[in-house]
């Protein structure tokens, strides 16, 4: 065994988990376990308890709201990979989950798990930067209950999160139907490997084929997800120079990380390469739906 | 400690182990299923891949605890009968489909519930589905081969549940 010595405790509700949580801070919860496991193994987390909300069934579920979708903070991510509600609700979130991990990981892995993990790599917090999601939450001491994803990540594996509280789920706008696509790309050592660089492209084109809008967000390259401010492009052809030239802009002014894997010189031109596969593929998926443009 | 019981290759299993307890550690130290491999024990390298609920899973990435009323099925689980293999393991004998043996336990599982929900993968089907297993000494070549080949003569046999 390599893990400190824990206790294991089941919680029922969320709110029996805030509870056991406010009542001893060396506790952590776990859901999946696909990250809290290798950094238990390593002794990186030495918890007091680890208290499992696996079973929770109130965090477990994929629904549809008006104009929202909501994930459960426990779906496990292949259950998203095989939800047609994600297929036809969320595009974007549908093109990102295969790139997560490996099938085995993404059986276990959690949507919630992933997103207060904060791992700068995750596929599932670029898309909810991206999509303007926002990160429900419960047990927050000053009684919020959801943040917005642009303001949940701060650093690498640093969360936003208030003291005491838990992520219960995700709340995602649903896509526009008429006239839009998505794209994600990605580049990673191997199949599998924390990305060095991915990008998460949704689009809306206009009757003449430009941009209607454009949301454009970075991940694995920078500290956190971070979206760019792409609003000076509306009504530019999405192949256009003036793009691609807003896109590398935008990315020449992000912080990017650098260590044994990549340098930042490395991360700054392929988040660049990757950006224009996203929007090129995002483009295509609109030609194609409506019939070719 | 806690004590469990575990649906362990169609049979219910009790343990008492401590919490801290791996799902790996216990397969292997608490219940003697040594078949079960120990690889870099962080979810990396794929060989301790039990199926959970028939869906291959990694075993050092859950504690013991969790595996709680789920259908665990290890290496020791694939055989129909003593001193018999399943397709698969015929399957990687035949083609060489390992040398060491280490990461085989792990192949095999993952090949089993692939071919359990896609009888005719293709090539790209295989290695997307054992993406997440090492091997370092085959090449993976012969592995595919092996999958491919079990694939052929399941299709062609009075197949019992899988499992």
């Amino acid at each position: 065994m390599k893990a400190v010595p824990f206790v294991y405790r089941r919680a029922a509700s969320v709110a029996e988990a805030c509870a056991w949580r406010t009542e001893d801070p060396d506790a952590v919860l776990i859901a999946g376990g696909q990250t809290l496991m290798p950094m238990l193994a390593m002794r990186l987390v030495r918890p007091s308890q680890v208290i499992d909300i696996g079973r929770i069934v109130e965090l477990d579920h994929i629904r549809v709201e008006k104009d929202h979708v909501l994930l459960g903070a426990t779906t496990r991510q292949d259950a998203a990979e095989r939800s047609r509600i994600v297929a036809e609700a969320l595009p974007l979130l549908a093109r990102a989950l295969p790139w997560i991990g490996h099938p085995p990981t993404r059986r276990r892995g959690t949507i919630g798990g992933s997103i207060a993990n904060a791992d700068p790599a995750a596929e599932i917090a670029l898309v909810a930067v991206a999509s303007g999601a926002e990160i429900l939450i419960a047990g927050a001491d000053d009684g919020r209950d959801a943040l917005s994803a642009a303001e949940f990540f701060l650093a690498p594996m640093v969360t936003a999160l208030p003291p005491g509280a838990m992520v219960t789920g995700l709340r995602f706008p649903r896509a526009k139907p008429r006239h839009s696509g998505t794209g994600f790309a990605e580049i990673a050592r191997r199949q599998g490997d924390f990305a060095l660089a991915a990008v998460a492209v949704s689009l809306t084109l206009d009757d003449e084929g430009g941009l209607a809008d454009i949301a454009l967000a970075i991940g694995g390259a920078t500290p956190v997800p971070t979206r760019l401010a792409l609003d000076a492009l509306i009504g530019e052809p999405p192949a256009g120079r003036r793009v691609g030239d807003a896109v590398a802009d935008g990315i020449a002014r992000l912080e990017m990380m650098s260590d044994g894997h990549a340098s930042a010189t490395y991360r700054r031109r392929a988040a660049e390469r990757l950006a224009q596969t996203a929007i090129a593929m995002a483009a295509a998926e609109v030609g194609a739906r409506e019939g070719g443009r | 400690m806690i004590a469990l019981t575990l649906d362990v290759n169609g049979g219910m299993r009790k343990a008492v182990v401590e919490d801290r307890m791996s799902l790996l550690d216990c397969l292997r130290d608490a219940l003697g299923l040594h078949g079960t491999h120990a690889g870099c024990e962080h979810g990396v390298c794929g060989t301790c891949t039990i199926l959970l609920d028939g869906e291959p899973v990694r075993a050092c990435l859950m504690l013991a605890a969790q595996a709680e009323g789920h259908a665990i099925t290890t290496i020791e689980g694939v055989a129909p009968r003593p001193g018999e293999m399943s397709i698969v393991q015929d399957a990687f004998c035949e083609t060489h489909g390992l040398q060491c043996g280490y990461c085989t336990p792990g192949m095999v599982l993952t090949a089993e519930a692939l071919l359990a929900t896609n009888p005719a993968p293709s090539r790209a089907d295989i290695i997307t589905a054992i993406s997440g297993n090492l091997c370092r000494c085959t090449g993976y070549g012969q592995i595919v081969e092996a999958i491919l080949l079990a694939a052929e003569r399941r299709r062609g046999t009075n197949q019992r549940e899988a499992p």
